[in-house]
C-alpha cells in the first residue's frame, strides 16, 4: 500500500474527530461534556498537525490545549453552582442564529473556493524542524516572541491582582 | 596493556552483540513474514507486535511493582508483606488480578455512565503512551520522535482529564473534591517539571530521547544538573499522585478521592495507571538524568531496567517514610520554591554553557544546587515560624 491512501484515510479519520467533537460540543446540554468534546476537537487538530508534518505544533497543541486549557475549563465548570445539572443548549433566538450561521458558512465556503491557495514548492526543511523553529524564534522573530512573553506576564500579574484578597 | 585493550574491545563487541539481538529478531521476523504477506501487512504486523510486546512488558512490570510495593512498605513497617501465595508471595499479583476481575462492577445511580466508563481508559492510555517514545536500549525505541521529550510531557499531562472525568461523572462529593485537588496539583507541578527538563535540553541540544541518551556517553546529566534532577523527580512524584503528594487520593480524609465510586476492573485500571505512570516517570528520569541505557559490559536494556527499578524503589521508599503534605504547603512549594528554582537552574545552565568548558557547567550545577538548598531551608524555616502552634 502506497502512503497516499493511508494518509487520506488518516486525514478523514482525524477530520471526522475534529468536526464531530466540535458539533457534539455545541449540541450537548451538559456543560461538562461540552468541555470534554472540546478536548476531543483539540486532539483532532493535533492530529492534523501531525499529518502536515509539524510534530512540534502537534505536541504543543496537546500540551497546551488538551493538557492545560481544557483542564482549566473543566476545573472552572466544577466550580460553577450546578456542575451536575444540564444547561439549555438552545434559546428562543435559535432560528435567527441558524440563518446567521448559514450565511457565515456560505461566505466561508465561497471564500475558500475564491482564494487561490498558494502551495509552496519547497519541500520540508532538511535539518531538524524543531531546531530551525527555535533558531528562527530567537533570531528573526525575536521581537514578537519577547513581546508575546511580556504580554503573557502582564496577564499573569493581572490575574494575581484580581484574585488577591484585599487586606482590610 | 595490550591484554587490557583486547579485553575492553572484546567486551564492547559482546555488548554490541547483545544489544543487537532484539533488533535482529525483529528483522528476521520481518523477513520471514514478507515471504508470505504483502509489504503493508508486514509493517502492520511488526508494528502491532512491537506495541503488544512493549505493553505486555510494562503490564508485567506493573504487576510486580504492586508486589514490590507491599513487600518494601511491609519491611519499612517491620512486617513481612505478602508471603502466602506462591514462593515469597510471587503469585500474589495474579491472585489480586483474579479478585479484581470477579468483583461486581458498580455504577452509581446518578452517574454520567458514558463519561464514568471512559475515564479509567483515558487515564490508563495516557500512562501507557509514555513508553512509546522512551528508548529502552541501544536502538530500541518505539518511535524516535524529534520532539520526544515534549511528546512524553504532553501525553502525561492528558491523564488529568481522565481524573476530572472520573471525579465529575461519579456524582460524589469526595470524588469531585479529589478530582479538583488533582487538577490543581497536576497543573501546578507540570510547570517546574517542564522547566527543569530544559536544562537537559540545553546540554543535549535536542528533544529526541535517543539523542539525549547519546549525549550522556561521557558524563550523566545528573552530575551537571543536580538541581534539575531533584526538581524533575519531585514534580514527577507529584504528577503520579504518590505520597507525600497523594492529596487527590488521601484515603484517610476523602476516602480515595476521584476513584471512590469505582469497583472491579475499572478500579484496577486506575491503580494500573498510577503504577505505570510511576514506572514511566522513573524511566523518563533515567533517560534524562541517569544516562538512559548507557552502561558498561552488559546490554543497554539491562542497565535501563536496573536504573528504572532503582528509581521505582525510591518512590516506594518515599511512600514508606513521609507523611502527606497539606494543600497549602503543596501549592506553596510548587509556586514559591520549585518554579523560581527551576528558572534559576535554566539561567545558570545557560550562562555556564556560554562560558563553555565542561567545568563551568559542573560548577554552575553545584552552585545552583547549593543556592536551592539554602533557599528551601529558609522557606521551610519561614513556614515553620509562621505556622507554629499557638496555645491560648
Amino acid at each position: 500500500m502506497s502512503p497516499e491512501p493511508a494518509l487520506t484515510l488518516a486525514f478523514v479519520a482525524v477530520s471526522a474527530l475534529t468536526l464531530g467533537a466540535g458539533l457534539a460540543m455545541v449540541v450537548t446540554p451538559s456543560i461538562f461534556r461540552a468541555g470534554l468534546f472540546m478536548a476531543g476537537t483539540f486532539l483532532g487538530v493535533a492530529g492534523l498537525f501531525v499529518l502536515l508534518q509539524a510534530p512540534f505544533l502537534a505536541v504543543a497543541q496537546i500540551l497546551i490545549y488538551v493538557g492545560a486549557i481544557a483542564v482549566l475549563i473543566l476545573f472552572a465548570v466544577m466550580l460553577t453552582p450546578r456542575p451536575m445539572g444540564d444547561a439549555r443548549a438552545t434559546n428562543e433566538q435559535w432560528p435567527l442564529a441558524l440563518v446567521l450561521a448559514l450565511i457565515l458558512f456560505g461566505l466561508l465556503v465561497a471564500m475558500s473556493y475564491a482564494v487561490p491557495w498558494p502551495i509552496s514548492s519547497e519541500g520540508l526543511p532538511e535539518v531538524d524542524s524543531v531546531r530551525l523553529l527555535g533558531t528562527e524564534l530567537l533570531t528573526t522573530y525575536l521581537l514578537p516572541f519577547e513581546v508575546a512573553g511580556v504580554l503573557l506576564l502582564v496577564a499573569l500579574i493581572g490575574a494575581i491582582i484580581i484574585a488577591r484578597q484585599i487586606p482590610e | 596493556m595490550g591484554v587490557i585493550r583486547g579485553l575492553v574491545d572484546l567486551s564492547r563487541q559482546v555488548q554490541a552483540f547483545l544489544d543487537g539481538l532484539i533488533p535482529l529478531a525483529g528483522d528476521l521476523l520481518g523477513q520471514v513474514l514478507s515471504s508470505v504477506l504483502p509489504p503493508w501487512a508486514v509493517t502492520l504486523v511488526l508494528m502491532a507486535g512491537g506495541i503488544i510486546t512493549l505493553s505486555t512488558i510494562v503490564l508485567v512490570a506493573f504487576m510486580y511493582t504492586t508486589l514490590l510495593e507491599r513487600k518494601v512498605v511491609g519491611r519499612i513497617q517491620n512486617r513481612l508483606g505478602p508471603n502466602r501465595v506462591g514462593p515469597l508471595g510471587l503469585l500474589q499479583p495474579i491472585a489480586d488480578m483474579v479478585k479484581m476481575f470477579t468483583k461486581e462492577d458498580l455504577i452509581p445511580q446518578g452517574a454520567d455512565r458514558g463519561v464514568f466508563n471512559l475515564a479509567p481508559l483515558v487515564v490508563a492510555a495516557g500512562a501507557l503512551l509514555i513508553f512509546a517514545a522512551i528508548p529502552v536500549g541501544r536502538g530500541l525505541v518505539g518511535a524516535d520522535l524529534n520532539v520526544g521529550l515534549l511528546f512524553i510531557l504532553a501525553v502525561s499531562s492528558t491523564s488529568v482529564i481522565g481524573i476530572l472525568m472520573a471525579g465529575w461523572a461519579s456524582r460524589n462529593k469526595y470524588a469531585l473534591l479529589g478530582a479538583m485537588r488533582s487538577a490543581a496539583q497536576l497543573v501546578s507541578y507540570e510547570i517546574p517539571q517542564v522547566l527543569s527538563a530544559i536544562g537537559v535540553l540545553l546540554l543535549a541540544g535536542s528533544m529526541s530521547m535517543n539523542e539525549i541518551v547519546e549525549a550522556q556517553g561521557q558524563i550523566w546529566f545528573i552530575v551537571l544538573q543536580p538541581l534539575g534532577f531533584l526538581i524533575f523527580f519531585i514534580s514527577g512524584v507529584s504528577e503520579v499522585n504518590r505520597t507525600p503528594f497523594d492529596l487527590p487520593e488521601a484515603e484517610s480524609e476523602i476516602v480515595a478521592g476521584y476513584h471512590v465510586e469505582y469497583s472491579g476492573m475499572k478500579f484496577g485500571l486506575f491503580q494500573m495507571a498510577e503504577f505505570i505512570a510511576t514506572i514511566g516517570i522513573s524511566a523518563i528520569t533515567v533517560t534524562l538524568f541517569l544516562g538512559g541505557w548507557q552502561g558498561p559490559l552488559l546490554p543497554g536494556y539491562f542497565w535501563f531496567t536496573v536504573k528504572t527499578a532503582l528509581l521505582v524503589f525510591v518512590f516506594l521508599w518515599l511512600r514508606g517514610t513521609l507523611p502527606r503534605l497539606r494543600v497549602d504547603q503543596l501549592m506553596g512549594f510548587a509556586w514559591k520554591a520549585l518554579v523560581p528554582l527551576s528558572l534559576v537552574n535554566i539561567l545558570v545552565t545557560g550562562l555556564a554553557m556560554a562560558i563553555h568548558p565542561i567545568w563551568a557547567v559542573l560548577v554552575g550545577g553545584v552552585a545552583a544546587l547549593i543556592l536551592a538548598g539554602v533557599t528551601v531551608h529558609l522557606y521551610v524555616e519561614a513556614v515553620r515560624l509562621k505556622t507554629r502552634p499557638r496555645f491560648a
